[in-house]
């Protein structure tokens, strides 16, 4: 039993990459992640990856800030302690939308932001995780995990026959130290 | 992906679209002769109405063009020919909106004002109406007449025309290098509409505004809103993008534009969906600053739309216009939906004229003129065939439906988000 956790395929050519997940899933070795320095066009068809759900959060987050507000300053201006401003009713709705739109807006992008670093294990101060350093520079990176699929050598020649410039055999997940 | 699309391929104007467009013109031609003999008053505020919608409908393709020219955006290209029809429909409706304006000011009606009779014009009455700018008259306003260096009717008239003839002629300009292009090829082409497309989005730009206070605006002629020619632009370039849209779809439905996929009908939803929330935002601005000051002169206009016989329409003005399109297109799936898209830009279209009914029945008819019958079906309906008619007209004479040698055709045939 080798101690290989993780193979990487490292790639030049993005067509060849792409090549690359095609030769894998027609043997049916499953595709841990792949890692590339710019998007690829159609790459989530192909690896099959949903829709992102970061929307239904920025949604969430829209509708809890705007409830957020609003019942603040209803409580404050209606229900605590109204104050008679240019004669109008305490109750002003259309003085309440510019500042609940606001919120609503603040609560989304604070909202999706912090969303997506949670889900991205990205935080500021945080060591990134990643699994080959060149992926974030020139090389075109398929992830696979080792554990069951074996024999190694079936992979590392899959690769090659792709057009991997090289092939490795990580014992650990992730190059950079957290 | 289908890459066997016949390039070369004509439309072809005929059957159903060509018998229903003439028989809405004919609708329109008996609802403004019935008008005219029932109630002048409402038939020419109807008239003026569908003239500056139509006007604006055609605009806005020369604006759609222009911006996608400036932005050197390759999505569009393969549609381009649309808003393209649109520009040469601009010069007839430019010529049908001065004449509406023009028979407005010279017809005029007897209204009695503290026991005078009075022979007002039809339109612009509160600027327009002979003896507002004469000291000796009794009609004589100090507001009117400190105005009446912008608001006369020589002046009035030239901006018309030089604002109408310029947008025209800029572009039928982008028109023609298009379909030079499409016979020599190469970038030259490109480059000049480039450069005629900056100078429509400056020229429309700052103009714009100024067509939107003159056309409506000057209808209530004591009052002024800086913000009112931002809303008329809102209300232009948002109708603008439903019509391209649903013309769009209803070609594709009936075969044409074989290319273009639910990725070109995702990016018109998300330009729907875009600038609805614009418009709202100048609709509500303008409102709440109002509504704010409280200030009796600026309070005069949306008095006038607080009436009983206005105020439903005023509040399902924003409903529709702000609240269908905002849910009905929020999420990313609905936006690529062809059959929800089309009916989203139905409800844009008709909401939108409710928007110009909301400006302009007000000023011209008031509360007890105000009607919703045979007038506005009968001419809106008259205005859609004239519109579809000389629009579908347009795309008919254009030799390919694609602009063969524009340089981004391309990627527009392989647009993918």
């Amino acid at each position: 039993m080798s101690s290989t956790k993780f193979i990487l395929g490292l790639f030049e050519d993005p067509d060849e990459m792409m090549d690359g997940i095609h030769k894998l899933q027609q043997n049916s070795i499953p595709i841990y992640d792949v890692y590339t320095p710019m998007p690829i066009h159609g790459i989530e068809a192909k690896l099959g990856i949903k829709d992102s759900r970061l929307g239904y959060a920025a949604f969430m987050f829209g509708t809890l800030g705007g409830t957020v507000i609003f019942s603040i300053i209803y409580y404050a201006m209606v229900h605590d302690w109204p104050i008679n401003i240019g004669g109008k009713n305490a109750f002003a709705i259309p003085d309440f939308v510019p500042i609940t739109f606001e919120w609503t807006v603040l609560y989304t992008a604070f909202g999706i932001v912090g969303t997506f670093f949670f889900a991205t294990h990205l935080f500021p101060g945080r060591t990134p995780r990643v699994m080959d350093y060149r992926a974030t520079d020139d090389r075109f990176v398929i992830a696979i995990d080792a554990k069951g699929n074996i024999p190694h050598e079936d992979i590392t020649n899959l690769l090659k026959e792709a057009g991997a410039v090289e092939v490795k055999h990580n014992d650990r997940k992730y190059v950079s130290y957290e | 992906m289908n890459t066997h699309n016949s390039f070369d391929e004509r439309f072809v104007f005929e059957g159903k679209a060509k018998n229903w467009s003439l028989i809405a013109i004919a609708i329109g031609v008996i609802a403004i002769i019935a008008g005219f003999l029932v109630n002048a008053d409402r038939t020419f505020s109807n008239l003026l109405l569908m003239g500056y919608y139509f006007t604006c409908v055609c605009a806005a393709g020369g604006v759609f063009c222009a911006i996608q020219y400036a932005a050197q955006a390759g999505w569009s290209a393969s549609m381009i020919r649309i808003p393209q029809a649109f520009i040469k429909v601009l010069p007839i409706a430019a010529v049908i909106l001065i004449a509406i304006i023009a028979a407005g000011i010279h017809f005029t009606h007897d209204v009695v004002i503290h026991g005078q009779t009075v022979a007002q014009p039809y339109l612009y009455a509160q600027w327009a109406t002979p003896g507002l700018t004469d000291p000796k008259s009794p009609l004589y306003d100090t507001m009117v007449t400190g105005k009446s260096g912008f608001l006369n009717i020589p002046f009035f008239f030239i901006r018309l025309v030089v604002f109408l003839g310029l947008y025209s002629l800029i572009g039928l300009m982008l028109v023609k290098y298009s379909e030079n292009e499409d016979e020599i090829g190469g970038m030259s082409n490109y480059k000049k509409s480039f450069n005629a497309a900056c100078v429509f989005l400056l020229v429309f730009g700052l103009t714009d505004p100024l067509f939107g206070f003159d056309a409506i605006m000057s209808l209530e002629a004591r009052w002024y809103s800086t913000m009112f020619g931002w809303y008329n632009l809102a209300a232009l370039w948002v109708s603008g993008l439903a019509v391209i849209t649903l013309t769009t779809i209803l070609l594709k439905e009936k075969g044409y534009f074989s290319w273009l996929t639910e990725d070109h009908m995702h990016n018109m939803g998300l330009y729907m969906f875009a600038f609805s929330i614009f418009w709202t935002y100048v609709w509500f601005f303008q409102f709440l600053l109002t509504y704010y000051a409280n200030i009796p002169e600026e309070a005069i206009y949306f008095y006038k739309r607080w009436e009983p016989e206005f105020k439903p329409w005023f509040w399902l003005n924003i409903v529709i216009n702000f609240a269908a399109p905002f849910l009905l297109l929020m999420a990313r799936d609905y936006k690529r939906k062809i059959s929800l898209l089309k009916w989203v830009s139905v409800i844009i279209i008709l909401g939108h004229w409710l928007d110009y009914y909301v400006m302009i029945m007000p000023e011209t008819v008031g509360p007890k003129g105000r009607g919703f019958w045979f007038e506005e079906v009968g001419i809106f309906i008259g205005f859609a065939g004239l519109f579809t008619f000389l629009m579908l007209s347009a795309l008919s004479r254009a030799k390919s439906l694609v602009p063969k040698n524009h340089p981004f055709l391309e990627e527009s045939l392989h647009h993918h988000i």
